[in-house]
């Protein structure tokens, strides 16, 4: 690890304030993508923000059929939310699968989302719940937030402040996990909501995670596995790596969709 | 039996450190001044070294000395060795290319070393690494094993077509005749994928130097330090061996990586005199990957010969083994001596032939790793053994049985004499526990799921112990394989075992106290074991081979044989009798037909005052030693049955049942043997189902990380159905076989049987990970849907 000037803020506006004045600044919430690349000497901020202390950007709140999630709640709030197992289970059930014990209490939801790891869980989450990503200048559609391996809509110094999901009446993630890294190799998140269903794939694209619009088509005509017949995605558009070839992933894109349709349906 | 005799599962002594976290491994141990040292390594699989500028590196903060291999030549530091010479089939010896410890002029793998920088904190040594500018001529480089000999790369000046030696052993022509009256022959090829051994402690060294004295110490993650000194003295050079002491403490794991004499330590030991200060290095996890020697990496192509009844009449077999960019300590011996002399298996095999090929690569050294060899000829015949059966129709189970020795002793065609064993009683227990009659219902049962069920055996044998010295001396050894021991009993009573074998996990300190403690009849908490200390122990070749217990344990045994001899001898002073009317007993020394008896304690202190001792005849003191050479290999054997399904849509292997069935011979602790059943065959699915260290075409290794490198979890495995048989070995005194590599040599056989049961059709390679196997289960599933 190379030497850093170590800064920890307790509010939004003081972490920005250092960010604007800092150079070559990162910030760090869980750290568990961040910290590793650091001891690899693969990445070496000259300053690093931590928002550990930011009380503001934690806690779980719900308001009508709204769930509204702050960027630094860690996964192991999550899932010991009963509010948000009641409003969206998917999310607590999706969030067992994140990692292991000691990343689920240190990772944040926040932090996954800035890094975009093309095979982490929560942008899957994020692009079918239809969220929006609110930051300490603007709300983002994750729609629009979500643009390419490890890129976002994020400006430089912005902080994501919180997510918000509509709630869905349906919904289900199935995972396939990375033999290896426990990530997601193929994880498909469904979710039903009154204007459609949508579909996010993390994992198996090439550009990151993705929607997948024909069997969101499918699916919002006929919210059964069956619909999914015959629907399959490109595998030119996939990633393949020495576990997962790009024909594989595509494979396992149909399979876990039909899997979290399943899942949805059976709840 | 007592509670914590022979037999008995006691909980293990040094656990209590252990998971309180009060072990000492070589990273806890800091002397005063010590420095850190960090290895610069090359990027590049194959490059020459133009020149290195260490100038601008040198002057950085904290940096205490940066040294080359020039610095190593310049006070004439000897390369590492590899001490197991093979010959050719024309009599030629292996080719041997130059092994410095630090690169002189060409690097040959990712991960070669190129300098060490020695600084006042690690960070400092990194960051002085980063400065150090290495002009290379990046070479095109090999890494495919079955390619290495074709390739237009050369590796090593010696061996311009990259081969190390072509061997050979068994009898061409009399298994050629089999071949040609055979009624059936059953043709495989196959991989044995390369893994990387990932103990849970990284190695690690620190070399210290004492110039009052003109004395070294090194602190290291060895498996055998006396063989560590003697390497570094009498053939690297670093110092002499009276003046240097290795000490290996607690080690956490070697799985065989922790017996090679790496570059590592060499260079600890000698930059410490060089920076007058202790030198310490600690592997992280990325240079475990890449430098750590790897183990198996084999292409194979075999056949086995049946006749018209479905007896195997011949086997031939052609392996290219990878030895990587340099011979590591005993890499040679691993794909000739410990892997063709198994080929028999547990069959009556009239005639077999085997040539191995083995060659240079821009890889990392492939050296012994649990099982060396012997899980690669596990593989190799229980593949073709499985696939026979399938091809001939009949029952896998029945054609083995068919197929096994019988009579002991028995001579193979390759060298080994198999001195006991009941294979076909370990076979019944076997399918008894696995409920092997009802298995076509659980596949039926399966099918309706949608899933492909399968079963899977092997029936392995190992020779273990690796022993004696004169036939391993006839087969190249450098060294002799003996034990030695030394029991000292203390005034109190109390005994200290100091032995030459080393415990990285196996338990040394419970069961080698258990043998004393049967033996002596005194508590288990009088003993103590010590280990891993040149300083303490006189010599030891160390733990590896399943070799502690058959060999290691017989040593004491033997030690304390002497030692009772001698408390005869000192209670027949004090008691005032004849000698030979001393008889020991449950812990009492007593005259026989009288009740006069005397506790050990009591004649261990009598040994020490020595005040009733009458004339010079008896030498105060009661400690005793022994060197233990046994007149054979022992040959540990069993049947493992593994049941999988798989769920076709996404290829995923779930093994449903596990059964395992060993004859270890004697089992001193059966706790301590379960475990280290379970651990093999966790390392054996491991290697069947997960892992694979790859090469890319460049040389660099894709899987240098757990985050591609995948190792067995415990959701990967069922719960273990673990029986035993025993034979007692007639090679040793305690009736021992060994079991510390059964279950990995076991295992991927059965992994694989039993995939390639489910699909239908042989055609899946290891590792078995999902991709591969639902690709392989594309061509299975018309049938499936038909049925």
């Amino acid at each position: 690890m190379y030497a850093f000037e170590y800064h920890r803020p307790t509010s939004v506006s003081e972490a920005a304030k250092l960010a604007g004045q800092a150079d070559d600044m990162k910030f760090i919430a869980g750290g568990h993508t961040l910290l590793p690349t650091m001891k690899m000497r693969l990445a070496g901020p000259a300053n690093l923000i931590d928002l550990g202390q930011i009380a503001e950007l934690r806690g779980i709140t719900r308001s009508g059929d709204t769930l509204t999630i702050g960027a630094m709640t860690r996964y192991v709030e999550v899932l010991n939310s009963a509010e948000v197992r009641d409003a969206i289970p998917a999310l607590v059930e999706m969030t067992e699968l994140v990692g292991d014990p000691h990343v689920r209490h240190r990772g944040t939801i926040g932090g996954s989302i800035a890094n975009n790891d093309p095979s982490a869980d929560y942008p899957a989450a994020c692009l079918a719940l239809n969220a929006t990503i609110v930051t300490d200048r603007r709300k983002i559609a994750a729609d629009d937030f979500f643009q390419g391996i490890f890129t976002t809509a994020l400006d430089e110094g912005e902080i994501i402040t919180q997510v918000s999901f509509p709630i869905p009446s349906q919904a289900a993630y199935a995972k396939f996990r990375h033999p290896a890294s426990r990530y997601a190799l193929v994880g498909v998140f469904v979710a039903k909501h009154t204007d459609g269903v949508r579909v996010a794939v993390t994992g198996a694209g090439s550009n990151g995670v993705f929607r997948v619009a024909e069997m969101e088509d499918a699916l919002s005509r006929n919210f059964a596995a069956d619909a999914l017949n015959g629907i399959s995605v490109a595998e030119d558009e996939m990633n393949g790596d020495i576990h997962a070839d790009a024909a594989y992933r595509a494979h396992l894109v149909g399979v876990m969709a039909r899997r979290a349709v399943q899942a949805a349906t059976l709840g | 039996m007592t509670a914590t005799g022979i037999g008995a599962p006691v909980r293990r002594k040094e656990d209590q450190r252990f998971v309180t976290g009060q072990g000492r491994y070589v990273d806890d141990f800091n002397r005063p001044g010590q420095t850190y040292a960090y290895f610069l390594r090359s990027p590049h699989a194959h490059a020459t070294i133009r020149s290195i500028n260490t100038g601008p590196a040198k002057i950085m903060p904290g940096v205490v000395a940066i040294f080359t291999g020039d610095d190593l030549a310049a006070d004439k530091i000897g390369g590492l060795i590899c001490g197991w010479m093979i010959h050719s089939k024309d009599g030629s010896p292996m080719k041997a290319g130059p092994h410095p410890a630090l690169a002189q002029g060409k690097v040959r793998y990712v991960g070669d070393h190129v300098a060490v920088v020695i600084a006042e904190t690690l960070a400092q040594a990194k960051d002085a690494a980063e400065a150090i500018v290495v002009d290379y001529e990046v070479l095109p480089a090999v890494a495919d094993t079955a390619q290495a000999t074709k390739s237009s790369v050369q590796i090593h000046d010696v061996s311009p077509d990259n081969t190390v030696f072509n061997w050979h052993l068994g009898n061409k022509d009399e298994t050629e005749a089999a071949f040609a009256r055979a009624k059936h022959v059953t043709k495989i090829d196959l991989v044995n994928n390369r893994l990387v051994p990932n103990a849970l402690e990284p190695r690690a060294a620190l070399g210290e130097y004492d110039p009052g004295n003109d004395n070294y110490t090194l602190y290291t993650t060895s498996q055998n330090p006396h063989v560590a000194r003697l390497v570094l003295s009498a053939f690297i050079g670093v110092a002499p061996e009276h003046k240097l002491r290795v000490i290996a403490p607690d080690v956490g794991g070697g799985f065989g990586s922790k017996i090679f004499i790496y570059a590592e330590e060499t260079v600890c030991v000698w930059a410490a005199k060089k920076v007058k200060r202790p030198v310490k290095w600690t592997s992280d996890r990325t240079e475990a990957f890449l430098s750590d020697a790897h183990g198996r990496d084999h292409v194979t192509h075999a056949e086995m010969a049946t006749d018209e009844n479905g007896k195997i009449i011949g086997l031939r077999v052609h392996t290219i083994a990878n030895l990587g960019a340099y011979l590591s300590t005993f890499s040679s011996s691993v794909p000739t001596y410990l892997y063709a002399p198994l080929l028999s298996g547990q069959y009556d095999i009239p005639a077999i032939y085997c040539e191995v090929d083995a060659v240079y690569t821009n890889t990392a050294p492939v050296d012994a790793y649990r099982g060396a060899g012997r899980p690669e000829a596990t593989f190799v015949v229980e593949r073709l053994v499985e696939k026979t059966a399938r091809e001939l129709g009949q029952d896998p189970a029945e054609l083995r049985r068919k197929n096994y020795v019988t009579q002991f002793p028995h001579q193979t065609p390759v060298i080994m004499a198999y001195d006991t064993g009941d294979y076909a009683a370990s076979l019944d227990k076997a399918l008894e526990l696995a409920d092997y009659k009802t298995f076509p219902q659980r596949k039926q049962e399966s099918a309706r799921r949608g899933k492909l069920r399968g079963i899977g055996f092997s029936s392995y044998i190992e020779a273990c112990g690796i022993a004696p010295s004169q036939a391993v001396g006839s087969l190249g050894a450098g060294v002799g394989l003996w034990e030695s021991a030394e029991v000292r009993v203390n005034p109190t009573g109390s005994v200290e075992v100091l032995t030459g074998s080393h415990s990285h996990g196996q338990g040394h300190e419970t069961t080698f106290a258990q043998l004393v403690s049967d033996r002596l009849g005194i508590p288990i908490d009088q003993v103590s074991i010590v280990h891993g200390d040149t300083d303490k122990v006189q010599f030891g070749m160390g733990t590896y081979g399943s070799r502690s217990g058959a060999v290691g344990m017989s040593a004491i045994a033997k030690a304390i044989d002497k030692v009772i001899a001698k408390g005869k001898k000192v209670a027949a002073h004090v008691l005032e009798a004849s000698e030979g009317d001393i008889e020991f007993k449950d812990g009492k020394f007593g005259v026989a037909g009288t009740d006069k008896t005397l506790g050990f304690g009591e004649v261990a202190l009598q040994a020490y005052i020595a005040h009733k001792f009458s004339g010079q005849d008896l030498e105060p003191g009661l400690k005793e030693g022994a060197f233990y050479d046994p007149t054979n290999f022992t040959f540990p054997a069993g049947v493992h049955i593994c049941e999988v399904e798989i769920d076709p849509d996404t290829g995923v292997t779930k093994i449903e049942r596990w059964t395992a069935v060993d004859d270890f011979g004697v089992i001193i602790n059966p706790m301590i043997v379960e475990g280290q059943v379970h651990g093999g065959i966790a390392q054996g699915v491991g290697q069947a189902l997960l892992e694979g260290a790859f090469y890319d075409q460049s040389g660099q290794l894709i899987t240098a990380s757990f985050n591609d490198y995948c190792m067995p979890r415990a959701i990967d495995l069922p719960s273990f159905q673990v029986g035993m048989t025993v034979t007692p070995c007639p090679s040793n005194p305690l009736g021992i076989k060994g079991c510390g590599e059964a279950g990995a040599i076991a295992a991927p056989p059965a992994v694989i049987n039993a995939i390639t049961d489910a699909l239908g059709h042989e055609d899946i390679a290891m590792p078995a990970t999902p991709q591969a196997v639902w690709r392989a289960a594309q061509k299975t599933r018309m049938p499936m849907a038909a049925e």
